[in-house]
Order: structure tokens, then sequence, then C-alpha cells
């Protein structure tokens, strides 16, 4: 453009007000779109709070299911959860992990990788209830499990498979190659360099996907009720720890239980509002143990992104 | 050939990226703790040899080697497919373009080579950490936080940490590949002069496109360009009075 030429400037003003318009209308779009989400989830908060808060008591963590509404707790839905979630955690984090690390690190890039993978990422998103009948027929009557936690933990454990395995790839993934050539070159086999360096750098991302899984899994309902969980409980599994030698027992595993979400359902599906009013105060529960289980997660997150930075 | 005692010797080696053919009949004497530079313009091949010293292609696949590295005294080639690429990782250490420390204290950083090595004696692993780190020169200044983290040593200080990791193992040939094009002058003044007092104790051989590098620290020069080698003779002869006009033309600064 030759210098002496001079530039329409009342055109560009006219073009910069324009595109200055666009950029309050998306604004203002976007500041709706969030708000319109986050009001309607704070919204039915704040409901489940008002109907739910007055029913938490001790009382109502310590009582067994019941006829009378005042009378009954969710003792056997949150210790049933809490073991259900050990069951599923001791299920899918090893497995995760484990193939993460081989269609990461070991596995060649051929046609039986990527099958692998694209069948990862179409796992991820089939719907519980399939998993719920898979776990019928191979874990309830084929293995005879039974109506147990250890079905209802390896049910929950093959749902969150998938999200482990991609968190695993994921955090694997963002390591820079020049961190395993640094311990290559050093002598370091494949198995040294996954144990000092792989692992302890993905921890962070494998650990948070480890538990946005295990938050997904705590609130399925479907395949539990799938596999025959109890709706309604009044008695405790076998503890797990004994007082005879080895003090460790794992009967609990064969033994029926119940989930927080089925006890909800159970009380919301009754006629009396009494019943309606504990489902709000077990959903406030519910609720509590998955911002706790997310809040560990951003906690550990932070800590080893501090502690990492590539 | 050259008079000096062989650490190891090129013959007719080829490199084959799956089938392009990255290294040409290479014959080149690696003499026995001297400096060896490689320079010549980008994609000439001169990272990819260095990387042939190590085995380091042997971690992806379709890679081929041709041809013998020989390693003295022994007469072992070590790019022969029998010889186990950790094997020969153990024994020739490398130090990279960019500082790569681990996520780790400086400590466990220098002490790494050892555990890899099976090393468990702690008086032992703390007498060598503390050696190799004053043989990379970065002692005094490491001393008082040496279970911080690496990363916060600046980035001159990560490569002379990553030097004192490499050495850490007494290797018998150290690779530098272009170790200091991530730094700033006052920083590469000091790798260079470290470069310069560790050859009293290692082979080393370099790779840098900085030319005037290759003239401070090396004792041989070899050009390299498309995958060949042009010219090889000590390095005051190869800058001063080089015997091929592309070696000329390129330290000149006419192409490159």
């Amino acid at each position: 453009m030759s210098t002496d030429e001079q530039p329409d400037i009342l055109e560009l003003r006219k073009r910069i007000a324009s595109n200055k318009l666009r950029d309050h209308i998306f604004w203002i779009l976007g500041l709706l779109s969030t708000l319109i989400g986050f009001g309607l989830l704070f919204t039915l908060i704040i409901d489940l709070f008002i109907d739910g808060f007055p029913r938490l008591s001790w009382h109502f963590f310590t009582s067994y299911p019941s006829r009378f509404p005042e009378q009954a707790g969710i003792l056997s839905a949150w210790v049933g959860t809490t073991l259900v979630m050990i069951a599923t955690a001791a299920t899918a984090v090893p497995l995760g992990i484990a193939a993460g690390i081989y269609l990461e690190e070991y596995g060649k890039k051929n046609w039986l990788t990527s099958l692998i993978e694209i069948n990862m990422n179409n796992l991820a998103g089939v719907p519980s209830i399939i998993y719920g009948l898979l776990a019928l027929g191979l874990f309830v009557y084929f293995l005879k499990f039974g109506e147990s936690i250890l079905t209802g933990g390896l049910t929950l454990g093959l749902l969150i498979l998938p999200m482990v395995v991609i968190a695993t790839r994921e955090s694997i993934r963002a390591i820079p190659n020049s961190i395993r050539e640094a311990s290559y070159a050093l002598g370091a086999s494949k198995w040294q360099t996954i144990k000092d360096h792989i692992i302890p750098y993905s921890s962070g991302g494998i650990l948070t996907g480890m538990i946005i899984g295990l938050s997904r899994a705590i609130g399925e309902t479907a395949p539990i009720i799938t596999v025959g969980a109890l709706t309604f409980i009044a008695f405790l599994p076998s503890s797990p720890v004994t007082s005879g030698f080895p003090f460790l027992s794992f009967k609990w595993l064969l033994d029926p239980f119940t989930v927080m979400p089925i006890q909800m359902f159970n009380w919301i599906s009754r006629p009396q509002t009494a019943f309606h009013l504990n489902a709000a105060a077990a959903g406030i529960v519910l609720m509590v143990m998955t911002l706790v289980m997310n809040g560990f997660a951003i906690y550990v997150r932070y800590r080893f992104r501090k502690r990492i930075k590539w | 050939m050259i008079p000096e005692k062989l650490k190891a010797e090129v013959k007719g080696l080829n490199f084959y990226y799956n089938d392009l053919k990255a290294l040409k009949d290479i014959h080149l004497p690696i003499a026995n703790k001297l400096i060896t530079a490689l320079i010549g313009p980008s994609g000439c091949g001169k990272t990819t040899y260095l990387r042939c010293f190590n085995r380091m292609h042997d971690l992806y696949p379709n890679n081929r080697y041709e041809g013998e590295i020989i390693l003295y005294p022994e007469r072992v080639n070590i790019v022969d497919p029998r010889i186990d690429p950790i094997e020969v990782r153990m024994r020739i250490s490398m130090v990279f373009q960019k500082p790569n420390p681990f996520p780790k204290t400086v400590f466990e950083n220098v002490a790494y080579g050892l555990r890899v090595r099976g090393e468990h004696k702690k008086s032992l692993i703390d007498e060598k950490v503390e050696r190799a780190l004053k043989q990379a020169a970065l002692w005094d200044e490491v001393k008082d936080r040496i279970d911080d983290l690496a990363f916060n040593l600046s980035g001159g200080q990560q490569q002379r940490l990553c030097i004192a990791r490499a050495l850490a193992t007494n290797p018998e040939i150290l690779l530098f590949d272009e170790p200091t094009s991530a730094l700033d002058p006052t920083a590469t003044a000091k790798i260079e002069e470290l470069i310069r007092q560790l050859k009293k104790e290692v082979t080393i051989i370099i790779v840098t496109h900085n030319m005037q590098q290759a003239a401070r620290v090396s004792d041989y020069t070899a050009f390299m360009y498309l995958g060949e080698i042009i010219e090889f003779d000590r390095t005051d002869k190869v800058f001063t009075r080089p015997s091929h006009k592309l070696t000329e033309e390129y330290i000149t600064g006419r192409f490159g």
C-alpha cells in the first residue's frame, strides 16, 4: 500500500464499532447460558436442602430402613455404598491403569490397538443398564457371585473402567518424550522407566480420572437394581475386620446390600410425604459424598501440578 | 587415520528411518579422552548420527542400522542387534538439547543412573552424587538445596544437572546433542568450560550448530552434509585450512 493513500478513518471506526457490538452480544448470550445452568442447579440444591435438612440427624445415619418414616435411616445404604465403592475402585483402578499403560507404552500402533481404542471410547458411552444386563448374566448367573457387593462392585468397576483407561492414557501422553529418553539414556529398562517415571508423573491425572469415575458410579442405580440389590435391607454385611487371626475378612463381598440411590428410589416411590423428605435428606448425604470425592480429586490434581510442570 | 589412541571407530555406518537413508557410509575415528565435534547445517544427520552411539533409535519402530561402531578396547560393535541397547546406554551417556531433568529432587536426578544399576548403599550413592555434581561444576550452587526440585534451578543449572546425571555412572563416552542451544551466553560459556574440563576423564562427542563452539571446545571436527561426512580433521585445520570447498562455504557462513 502506498503511504500517501489516506485510509478511510470513518469506515474503519464503523467496522470496529460493529465488531464490538458482536462482542457484547456474545458476552450477554454466554452469561445468560451460564446463569441458567448454574441457577437451575442451585435451585435444585436449595430445594433438596429445604426438604431434607431437618431430617438429618445422628439417628438418620445409624438406623435401618423402617415402615415408619420418622424412624427410618440410611445405615445399610451408606455402608453398602461405601463397600461397593471400595470393590469398584479395587476392580477398575488396577485394571484401568494397567490397560492404559499397556496401550500407551507397550502396544505397537497397529490395527489391534486401534480397534481396542475405538472400543474403549465407545464403551465409555454405553448406557449403564447394559452393563447391568451383562453383569446379571456373567456375575450373578454364570460365575454365581449372587446378588452381592462383589457383583455390584465388579459391575460398576466395568462401567467406569473406560474412564480410568482414558484418564490414564491422557496423563501418560502429557509426559514429554524427553523425559522417557532421559530415563532410557541412563540405561533404564522399559519397566524401570514406567515404574520410576511414567506412573509417578501421571498419578495426579490417574487419580483424578479414578475419582471422577467413582463419582459417576456412586450415583448409578440402574445396573445395581438389575443385578438384584435389595431395596429394603435391615442388616449390615459382615465386618471386614475380625477379632481373630488374620483380622481381615472378605465375607462381606458375598453379602447382599443396598446403596444410597436405591434407598432414595425406594422412599420416593412411596405415597407418604414423610418418606419423600427422607429421600431428600439421603440426597444431601449422597451429594456431599460426591462433592467430597471431587474435592479430593481437585486437591490431588493441584498438588501434582504444583510439583510437576513440563 | 589419527595418531591418538581410539575409543571408538565408525566403519561404513548406514542408518535408515523406514526406507529413508539418513546416514550414508560413515567412517570416523573417535579419539580417546578428546573431544570430537560434529558440525553441519540443520537436517544433515548429525543428531541422527550421535543417537546411534547410545542406540536411542531402538526406542522407535522401523529404524535400522547397517555397518559398525566399534567400541575399544574390546572391539564390540555397539550397533549390532545382538548387543542389548541397555548395555550400550549404560556405558555411553547422553546430554540432550533441552535440559530434561526429572521432576524429582536434584539428588534423585543424579542418583537415578545408580538406582537403575541396582545400587542401594546410601553412603556410596551420596558420595557418587556429590562427586558428579562437583565434576559438573554445580556442587557449590546446589549443595544447600540438594533436596529441592530440579525444576527450581535455572536453565543453565538444569543442563549442568543433566551432565552430572550422565556422569554419575562413569560413562566411557559422553554424548552432547547441542547442549547449549536452549541457553543464554553466560550459561553457554560455563558449559563449554565444563566440557573442556571433562575431557580429562571421558571421551566426548558433541553435536553443535554453533561453529565457534566447535572451534572453541573440540580437538577434532567432522563436517556433515546430507548424511555424509564431508570432512574430518583436527579442529584447527578444519577451521583454518579446510580441504573441501563445501566445508569452507559452511564455516564462512555462505550457506547453512
